[in-house]
């Protein structure tokens, strides 16, 4: 067989509620804005239309689309065709604990009112599309220093930050 | 001037408008106050503003005004700042815009800042959407903190130099050196693998050979037992399986090493034999492991017993309930049906029955799948399962389907009847989504296959006649009938009972074809021929399709005016059958037209000309004797034969409107003193020729030399080479039967020149 760069990073990830209101998305591509949007609304279509029947994986151009709801939110990763579809479920899966752990019984009103601390956590757990952290003690301990550093620089500002 | 509103009050706000324009008009009272607040270069509440312009952006708003602000707010010293301005750097700028590279100084700084959660920060938006330049200038920088003592720091540079090495492939010679540092035994969690992986696979040799994989792999090996032997790790479990993320990606790195090792393929043989029969496999994440195993077998040099267990595994997560599951089975199935074919023909039954999934990719894999499974021995089965599928899947599936199954028949079809009962289904069932150029490889599948010819028109008649909607059907259908239209009118039928049908009954049908709003232009033309081609087959008929073919002489359709003024053409000049065969409709066969004149071998099947002679039954026979666009030239006749009493003569003319054509009447006496009878004249000539006998005047040839059959002959010889001629001679005289085969060699040179 040929030997070509072999590649198992994510390109890009998508949180969009059952309307198709975009709730995060992290691009580990280079991409116009345009481009961008448009790439949005395609697989949002694609994936709500998509009934119960049907498996959690879509072709989609040379990708794949591994998706899975949690409650009123779609999470969507966008893997290579070689990569491993189950696996990138357990990623889904665990962003999704640590964003629990971290809320606290977490939904879509606390991403919606929080979002940026829904991409810290995000950054911690993935790099450049791929996982950098396996411990979920340790993802969320980190963005909680960093909250606590927020904290103290603020001095006397109220919470939240902002 | 009062504070700027809050982040969590502007959403709260925004999210109460009911209307879009609502929204659009908050959007842009907000956008107005931001922007002159950046305006006054207010310090204190950029970091409030920038959240809400990337709130704003999410929903989808421009904030490329925004950009600048950003870099700001890197370079602050404050966290919050920073935490949001690289997430606004993140989210709003990226290599295409030179604003980017503004960020390079600070992001340096960051690297080298006293907080490990700034570096972090830097580092992470490095190796997200770090440029090329970017990557350049600050991979020094990343290549330090590899070698820091702080893992936090370390996972996420390695992670970095990931980026900058795909962005900037030749810097990973900077790179290797840190490598050595390593320390696999004692850091466990350790992220090695996306580095390695990274730099594996493409240029792996500089890198393996850095590494002494000779050492890597046990390491390796021994690494990922202790991982599943060990005892549960809360941080790092899920479902009772240790890090699996960890465990995976040590799978990737053994696969890259073992790739095109042997050495390091057989090292590696009893991790993955004991990973693949021990992993646990009632939830997703076990399966997940279960299947990266699988994928690391096949993609190394294993040993055929753990081939078989990675396909077994496989074909175990056919029967899974989850079609998750069921998915990825397929996919691998498929990638590895050619290299494996006996191990996952062994699943062939349960794959079939993934056809009746109902989720829409599983079932084109189990197409695909089943298609590259079909062999000599299974294909009546698999067909039945594949038309069966044909007939009741979504749209999207028939055309491939069809071809696939048109290409299955054709190379293991297991005899000629169920090859053509096979096509049939295919056009009757899916006949709209048949492919344009399968068309022409049908009609010469048909025309091979000689003894099926009146089984097959007279199926594909009774096809259109309820339905002729589908074009490649129709296409094919009428370029049978046009062809074997005779066979159809005799009710000649072997395969089944032969229906009755009439002349005009089938004239019907095509011109129905002609006149139908369904029929596309192409489909038309074939019609059209078909008719045409009829008047040589058909006896009782030609006047109507003379009138057909010269109503269309005035078409609006410029093909089919085109042809059937040439018709028309050909019908003035020649009283009936023309001595040019028409020309098979568009599409190029590899098979010549054959109509009115099959090209014969010399030691060909000499049959065949009786049957045309039969067949060619012309009203006109009269006027073969009358061919009044033929002018004798004055060319000597010949003597063909003359045994035992019986002589054959010919005479011969050239047509004055085609060079090529040579008329040849031959006249047969009979010197016995008793009758010939039932006399039948065939000839065959060379393959270059074609040939086209007449009917005789009779059969009987009276003794005593008191009279004579004449025939005509008509010889096309287009390469105007030396004519040659094969004849065999049956009759019965004196009670006996009479055969003989002779061959005329002494035409004259003005015969044929």
């Amino acid at each position: 067989g040929c030997l070509r760069q072999q590649t198992w990073k994510i390109h890009f990830i998508l949180l969009f509620s059952r309307q198709g209101k975009l709730r995060l998305q992290k691009w580990y591509t280079t991409l116009p804005d345009k481009e961008k949007k448009k790439i949005i609304r395609e697989i949002v279509q694609i994936i709500l239309s998509r009934n119960q029947k049907t498996s959690s994986f879509v072709d989609w151009k040379d990708l794949k689309l591994v998706y899975k709801r949690y409650a009123s939110l779609y999470f969507c990763c966008a893997i290579e065709d070689q990569d491993n579809e189950l696996l990138t479920l357990e990623v889904v899966h665990r962003y999704v604990e640590l964003l629990d752990r971290y809320f606290g019984n977490v939904c879509e009103l606390d991403i919606i009112f929080n979002f940026e601390k829904a991409y810290f956590i995000l950054d911690e757990f993935i790099i450049g599309g791929e996982v950098q952290e396996t411990s979920k003690r340790s993802a969320v301990k980190a963005i909680e220093d960093s909250d606590m550093l927020q904290e103290t620089v603020e001095e006397y500002m109220n919470k939240p930050a902002f | 001037m009062p504070a700027p509103i809050r982040l969590r009050e502007l959403i709260r706000t925004i999210r109460t408008a009911r209307t879009q324009a609502e929204e659009r008009e908050m959007i842009q009272k907000e956008c107005a106050a931001i922007r002159s607040s950046f305006r006054e270069e207010d310090n204190t509440y950029r970091c409030r503003n920038v959240a809400k312009l990337l709130y704003m952006h999410m929903l989808g708003y421009p904030a490329h005004f925004g950009q600048l602000e950003c870099l700001k707010l890197i370079a602050s010293q404050k966290f919050t700042d920073k935490r949001i301005g690289y997430l606004g750097a993140m989210l709003l700028l990226d290599e295409r815009q030179d604003v980017h590279l503004l960020m390079t100084n600070c992001i340096k700084n960051d690297l080298n800042h006293s907080t490990q959660y700034v570096q972090g920060l830097a580092l992470c938006t490095l190796g997200c959407m770090g440029s090329s330049e970017m990557c350049r200038d600050l991979a020094g920088e990343v290549e330090k903190l590899l070698k820091t003592s702080n893992s936090y720091l370390r996972k996420k540079a390695a992670l970095c130099a990931v980026h900058v090495i795909r962005k900037v492939p030749e810097l990973m010679e900077m790179f290797l050196p840190a490598t050595k540092n390593f320390d696999l035994l004692s850091n466990t969690r350790f992220v090695l693998g996306p580095v390695l992986q990274n730099w594996g696979g493409g240029r792996n040799s500089t890198l393996i050979r850095h590494l002494s994989s000779s050492q890597l792999v046990p390491q390796l090996v021994r690494i990922l037992k202790n991982l599943i032997m060990s005892g549960y790790s809360p941080e790092h479990d899920v479902s009772g399986i240790s890090d699996p993320f960890l465990q995976v990606r040590i799978l990737r790195l053994l696969r890259i090493l073992g790739r095109n090792d042997d050495d390091s393929s057989e090292a590696m043989n009893d991790i993955l034999a004991q990973v693949a029969t021990n992993t646990e496999t009632s939830k997703n994440v076990g399966n997940a492991i279960l299947y990266e195993t699988v994928l690391t077998i096949m993609d190394i040099k294993s040993e055929s017993g753990l081939r078989v267990l990675a396909i077994n595994i496989l074909g175990r997560f056919l029967l899974n309930n989850d079609k998750n599951i069921r998915y990825v089975a397929l996919t691998s199935l498929l990638k590895t049906v050619q290299t494996d074919h006996n191990a996952v023909q062994r699943h062939r039954s349960t794959i079939v029955d993934c056809l009746k999934d109902l989720d829409v990719s599983i079932k084109r894999r189990a197409m695909e799948l089943s298609f590259a499974l079909v062999n000599g021995n299974n294909v009546r089965g698999m067909m039945k399962e594949l038309l069966y599928f044909l007939d009741s899947c979504e749209p999207e599936f028939k055309a491939d389907c069809a071809s696939g199954i048109f290409l299955a028949a054709e190379k293991y079809a297991p005899s000629k009847r169920w090859h053509i009962d096979t096509i049939m289904r295919v056009l009757t069932t899916a006949g709209s989504y048949v492919r344009d150029d399968a068309v022409p490889n049908l009609i010469q599948l048909i025309t091979n296959s000689v003894e099926m010819h009146a089984y097959t028109v007279q199926r594909l008649y009774k096809a259109i006649l309820g339905d002729y909607s589908q074009q490649p059907l129709v296409q094919v259908a009428s370029w049978c009938i046009g062809e074997y239209g005779d066979l159809l009118v005799s009710g000649q039928c072997e395969e089944e009972e032969p229906i009755q049908v009439t002349e005009d009954e089938v004239l019907d049908i095509l011109e129905s074809v002609l006149i139908s709003n369904m029929s596309a232009s192409v489909t038309r033309g074939y019609a059209l021929t078909a008719i045409m081609k009829l008047s040589t087959r058909f006896t009782c008929t030609v006047n109507r399709i003379k009138k057909v073919v010269s109503i269309y002489g005035s078409s609006i359709d410029v093909e089919l005016q085109q042809r059937a003024v040439e018709y028309n053409a050909l019908f003035k000049k020649y009283d009936h059958m023309s001595d040019i065969t028409p020309v098979i409709p568009t599409a190029p066969t590899s098979k010549p037209a054959s109509a009115g004149g099959e090209l014969l071998d010399l030691l060909g099947d000499l049959n065949l000309t009786g049957e045309q002679a039969a067949s060619l039954q012309s009203l006109h026979s009269q006027s073969c004797r009358s061919a009044a666009f033929l002018f004798s030239t004055g060319i000597p006749s010949i003597t063909a034969y003359n045994k035992n009493g019986l002589k054959i003569d010919f005479t011969f003319e050239r047509s004055n409107t085609n060079p090529s054509v040579t008329v040849i009447t031959i006249q047969a006496s009979n010197s016995t003193e008793l009758d010939m009878t039932d006399f039948v004249f065939q000839a065959a000539v060379p393959k270059t020729f074609q040939l086209q006998l007449l009917s005789p005047s009779s059969s009987v040839i009276p003794a005593f030399n008191s009279g004579t059959i004449t025939q005509v002959i008509k010889v096309l010889n287009p390469q105007k080479q030396q004519l040659r001629m094969r004849i065999k001679l049956t009759y019965n005289h004196k009670g006996s039967a009479m055969q003989d085969l002779a061959e005329v060699n002494n035409f004259p040179p003005q015969s044929w020149q």
